[in-house]
């Protein structure tokens, strides 16, 4: 098998550059901006000493079902923002294991295509089986 | 201690984490799981999961550069990153039944044995092999090192190991939160004869992706608590990147004898709390 025209190649690793780093800082910026409201809101990080007990304890410190995420998300909720933030960034790697996929698939090469496509597959699996464990 | 204290103490020790770690080759994650559980008393569970999110987003900032310096061998990365992520699923399953006591004796393990690399004379290249499934898959590479100046031509040799390597690093990389690059970099690059900084790259590049498959793992858990990962991936990605803007303007001699020195204290107090 020959490897693909070098320009084309290049191409595909200025993208996957691309959206590592926008991938990262967005989600950094969001990170921040999470903390830092957390620190503002009532019912956030400005309690005394027994905050911290809760915060870094086990269960009910961190509801993490769908309708608290969506709803924080609209009322600029701290903590959700910060969830936000780390779901992109988490999705980073996985969008650039999709776009090699899809840059592997121009270039016909169906050894690549099949083997991007298992790594999207346990991403998959990994999402999948962490929600119902 | 208040929320505010916590945040400030979490994003000190993660920049620094983060700082010493970029400068002698680690990731930060094999100094902020131990700082949290032994200083913070953070459960270990809550630490690895922390740790997890801030090696996506150090080892992505660093592909990010290696990927257009064309230095990553994205192909090499795209075959051995199947071993990871399955090993990461496996590690971050392992997780769930091992109990905490295992994480800590297992973590000081991976510490002691991150203590002996860094110690040992540098090991010997063994000689590289004819390799048809490097070949069928196009894996041999080249890149343009900027120290000689001039392109560098290189063959891959047993991907097959470098395979079975990659996924005992993706397990430890999921059970412990930690990249794993300690395990794969010497094997990419005494055994499948890979040049060093192609193999630091490369290594990077897969770790993002095997550390997201245990992080949603982590998240979709509910162990990833917003209030310890917060500060420290912020923490650990910025000391990151100080780290490599400063490098070659420190002495590395010293960092590594502190490096090594805090590694050993923390490994001795990780063993001893699985113990007791």
């Amino acid at each position: 098998m020959t490897s693909a025209p070098r320009d084309k190649h290049a191409d595909i690793e200025d993208v996957i550059s691309r959206v590592l780093w926008v991938g990262v800082t967005t989600s950094l910026i969001l990170i921040s901006a999470g903390t830092l409201l957390s620190f503002l809101q009532a019912g956030g990080y400005g309690g005394g000493h027994a905050e911290v007990a809760r915060l870094t304890g086990t269960g009910g410190a961190f509801p993490r079902n769908m309708a608290w995420f969506v709803g924080g998300l609209v009322h600029a909720n701290g903590q959700a923002v910060i969830v936000l933030g780390l779901l992109l960034l988490i999705a980073t790697p996985v969008v650039r294991v999709a776009v090699s996929a899809l840059a592997f698939a121009r270039q016909r090469d169906r050894a690549y295509v099949a083997i991007t496509l298992v790594v999207l597959a346990l991403l998959g699996v990994s999402f999948a089986l962490g929600n119902a464990g | 201690m208040t929320p505010l204290g916590f945040t400030l103490i979490v994003l000190g020790i993660s920049y620094v984490a983060g700082l010493l770690g970029s400068l002698v080759g680690v990731g930060g994650g094999i100094i902020v799981v131990p700082a949290l559980t032994l200083l913070l008393g953070v459960s270990i569970q809550k630490a690895i999961a922390a740790s997890i999110i801030s090696v996506i987003a150090t080892s992505s900032g660093a592909a990010a550069s290696y990927v257009s310096e064309r230095i990553t061998n994205m192909r090499l990365g795209m075959v051995l990153e199947v071993a990871t992520v399955a090993g990461a699923l496996t590690g971050a399953y392992l997780a769930v039944v091992v109990s905490g006591r295992w994480l800590f004796m297992t973590f000081a393990l991976v510490l002691f044995y991150t203590v002996w690399t860094m110690l040992r004379p540098k090991g010997h290249r063994i000689e590289s092999a004819p390799d048809p499934m490097a070949d069928r898959l196009a894996l041999h590479g080249s890149f343009f090192d900027r120290s000689i100046g001039q392109q560098v031509d290189y063959r891959v040799s047993r991907t097959k190991l470098g395979f079975a390597v990659s996924y005992v690093a993706g397990v430890a990389s999921g059970l412990l939160g930690i990249g794993g690059g300690v395990l794969k970099v010497p094997v990419m690059n005494l055994a499948m004869g890979i040049p060093i900084k192609v193999c630091t790259a490369t290594s990077n590049f897969m770790i993002g992706v095997t550390a997201a498959a245990s992080a949603a793992v982590y998240l979709m858990r509910g162990e990833v608590l917003p209030f310890v990962a917060a500060p420290v991936a912020l923490g650990v990605m910025l000391g990151a990147r100080t780290g490599a803007r400063v490098m070659g303007g420190i002495p590395s001699g010293v960092i590594r004898v502190i490096f090594v020195v805090v590694l050993a204290v923390s490994a001795a107090q990780m063993l001893l709390k699985g113990l007791r």
